[in-house]
């Protein structure tokens, strides 16, 4: 490329001119064609729970807040390590079961064997990747459908879960690093210093694109735009950690008449970090990465991605390799919280977790879908069932609402599809 | 005459007992638009595919800018600057035109990819060659039409230095209008400087864009003309194999 071709500014458009009030058109421009992103999963999300907020008076309180925020944490991390196997157009029916027998792993570790608990979870990362090698190698290298060796290590996982834990077997979690992950919480300042080191993350990773996009002679959103983009996720950030802020225990009310004394409960729950920490890494490597570039190329059209070089081989193996690796988190946040790992662990959860991310609006056919719409997704299904458990509705309720909201969701992004094509339903 | 960019001469492939490429002879100029045209089973795809290293060539000599040269694989092909757009285009739709442009070759600085850089080298590329049809270059291809399509996959070709690209049937799927776009896509990227075969069933948009045309039948180059000293009707003669040449190859 030669010098005057830098100067020149280039006359094909790339989205990224234009004032700011030209680039939120554009948005909603864009919105309208069928790119809504999770938008229709978080208008859910709101809308559920304004609803909620509306039936039951404790479903606003800062201690429920918390509770729906560790309600979701397992089903977020399983929906998250789903994504970059749906991504391809795969799936992994054994994600869930992975997590149980990886947690079931670590759990006979520490207790029948006495290993250290931090050797006991890298034994359990170990057995998760080696898991995901497995399935992957099945799957890119021997041929056979994913939804095929998958099924079959559903099943065969639920008979070694047995054999692990024992029949009828549970095991309670007595490792006080890994019950704190959803029961202990941040001290408040720890809490506010993270929002600060995350925040500060934001804009300077901002800043780093434009200074990036500047010196490649390319054009910039208006500034204004960025910044009012962090401030709001400013202001957002800020709401949440003042909500945990506040002492919990106060809502538990009274008991007779008689106020109930009990310690303080305030502070961001440590699995929030946790989560938002893998969120964030997981995003920074699918958008910025060749990696994360391949892997969508892969999931659109694999044949033009072994053109252009790509070992589509390679990357579908990997994918199996992070969504077993990541559900492992899942099983340790699910032992952690529910206090036990029992012969049954994970088997039921897996196929919210393919809810969660196909409510949040990932596609199954591959190659859209972002961890943050899987994330929205498992809030989603975590607030009905949140939600409806607090009116007292029985459980079967819980069940047909979140198969209702699914298939409405699927149809939002059909539709919204459709009159982007230009089809019957315009 | 200047010496050809790539020369083939006697080229042989067979697969098993069949013969398919007998001794092929082809040559393309820098600057010149190539047309390969023959009936089905006439032996392009696997004249192209022999260039492109996918299928190497079991005899004959390979000259590159007069030089011999081996096309054993696909890296062979792409180091030598020989690119190949082919019918299906390839093209993931998830992705926006820069993405696609670069896909496999990103660039990237410290690990992760540098943005900016593509966008600038996809819209240099676009315009040096007129393309008006496109608005963003971060469009979803999933939004652009057939011939946008094709547009974006002629870019992609050229986006490093080719010095020779194939064109698989790039007017194949396309309406009339858009088929102009193309044609006129393909004139101008000969006229950058770069060696163009278009293989097309289509002897019109021959007609209007090649300045060569070379006539394979069962895998013999019958014919190889100025296309301005030749007509429809003998071309589709040599195409049947009702009509033989013998004439000097261009």
């Amino acid at each position: 490329m030669t010098a005057t071709e830098l100067t020149t500014p280039p006359r094909i458009g790339s989205g990224f001119q234009g004032s700011a009030r030209d680039q939120i058109g554009d948005y909603f421009r864009n919105m309208r064609n069928g790119d809504m992103g999770a938008l229709p999963a978080l208008a859910g999300f709101v809308v559920l729970s304004i609803l909620f907020s509306f039936l039951n008076s404790f479903f606003l309180t800062p201690l429920n807040f918390a509770n729906l925020l560790t309600q979701t944490a397992t089903l977020m991390m399983l929906a998250m390590a789903l994504v970059f196997v749906l991504l391809l157009g795969e799936i992994d029916l054994s994600a869930g079961v992975t997590s149980g027998v990886t947690a079931g792993i670590f759990i006979v570790l520490v207790k029948n064997f006495g290993v250290d608990w931090i050797l006991a979870v890298l034994v359990a990362f170990a057995a998760g990747l080696a898991i995901g090698t497995f399935i992957g190698f099945f799957v890119a290298r021997v041929g056979i459908p994913s939804f095929v060796v998958t099924l079959g290590l559903f099943l065969g996982f639920q008979g070694l879960q047995l054999l692990i834990i024992g029949t009828g077997g549970t095991i309670r979690v007595e490792t006080p690093e890994i019950s704190a992950i959803m029961n202990q919480n941040l001290p408040v300042v720890v809490g506010w210093a993270l929002l600060a080191v995350a925040l500060s993350i934001a804009v300077a990773i901002s800043l780093w694109d434009r200074a990036r996009r500047a010196r490649a002679g390319v054009a910039n959103r208006p500034l204004v735009l960025m910044w009012a983009r962090l401030v709001l996720i400013g202001i957002g950030g800020a709401l949440f950690v003042a909500l945990l802020s506040i002492d919990r225990a106060a809502s538990r009310g009274s008991l007779n008449g008689v106020a109930i004394e009990t310690d303080p409960i305030l502070g961001v729950p440590i699995v929030v970090p946790i989560a938002v920490g893998l969120l964030w890494i997981g995003t920074f490597v699918l958008d910025r990465t060749r990696y994360g570039r391949h892997l969508y190329a892969v999931g659109g059209n694999a044949e033009a991605a072994r053109r252009a070089g790509i070992k589509v081989v390679s990357i579908r193996m990997s994918a199996f390799m992070v969504c077993s690796t990541l559900a492992v988190v899942a099983g340790l946040f699910d032992a952690s919280r529910i206090g036990v790992v029992t012969a049954a662990s994970g088997s039921q959860i897996v196929l919210s977790g393919v809810a969660a991310a196909v409510v949040g609006g990932v596609s199954l056919f591959g190659g859209r879908g972002r961890l943050i719409h899987a994330a929205i997704g498992a809030l989603v299904i975590a607030v009905i069932a949140n939600g409806l458990g607090l009116l007292g509705l029985p459980a079967g309720v819980n069940f047909l609402v979140t198969g209702g909201v699914l298939i409405l969701a699927a149809t939002v992004d059909a539709l919204s599809r459709k009159r982007a094509s230009g089809g019957v339903l315009r | 005459m200047d010496v050809p960019i790539i020369e083939l001469s006697g080229v042989v492939k067979s697969f098993g007992p069949v013969d398919v490429l007998k001794g092929v002879d082809l040559r393309a100029y820098a600057g010149k638009v190539t047309a390969l045209v023959g009936d089905n089973g006439a032996g392009k795809s696997t004249l192209v595919k022999g260039l492109a290293g996918v299928q190497p060539f079991d005899a004959g000599e390979i000259k590159f800018a007069g030089n011999p040269v081996g096309l054993h694989t696909p890296r062979h092909a792409s180091a030598l600057g020989i690119e190949i757009v082919y019918q299906d285009l390839a093209l993931c739709e998830n992705l926006d035109i820069v993405q696609n442009m670069f896909l496999g070759r990103e660039e990237a600085s410290g690990g992760t990819l540098e943005e900016g850089v593509m966008e600038r080298q996809a819209s240099h590329t676009l315009q040096s060659l007129s393309v008006r049809t496109v608005k963003s270059v971060r469009q979803k291809v999933s939004s652009l039409s057939g011939g946008q399509r094709q547009t974006v996959a002629i870019a992609r070709s050229v986006l490093k230095n080719a010095k020779v690209v194939i064109l698989d049937e790039p007017t194949a799927a396309l309406g009339v209008a858009q088929t102009e776009q193309v044609l006129s896509l393909v004139r101008r990227l000969a006229d950058s400087g770069v060696a163009v075969i278009i293989i097309s069933h289509n002897l019109v948009d021959v007609f209007a864009v090649a300045d060569h045309i070379s006539v394979l039948y069962l895998g013999n180059m019958v014919a190889s003309l100025e296309t301005k000293d030749t007509n429809n009707n003998d071309v589709i003669g040599y195409i049947t194999g009702s009509k033989t040449y013998e004439g000097i190859p261009v």
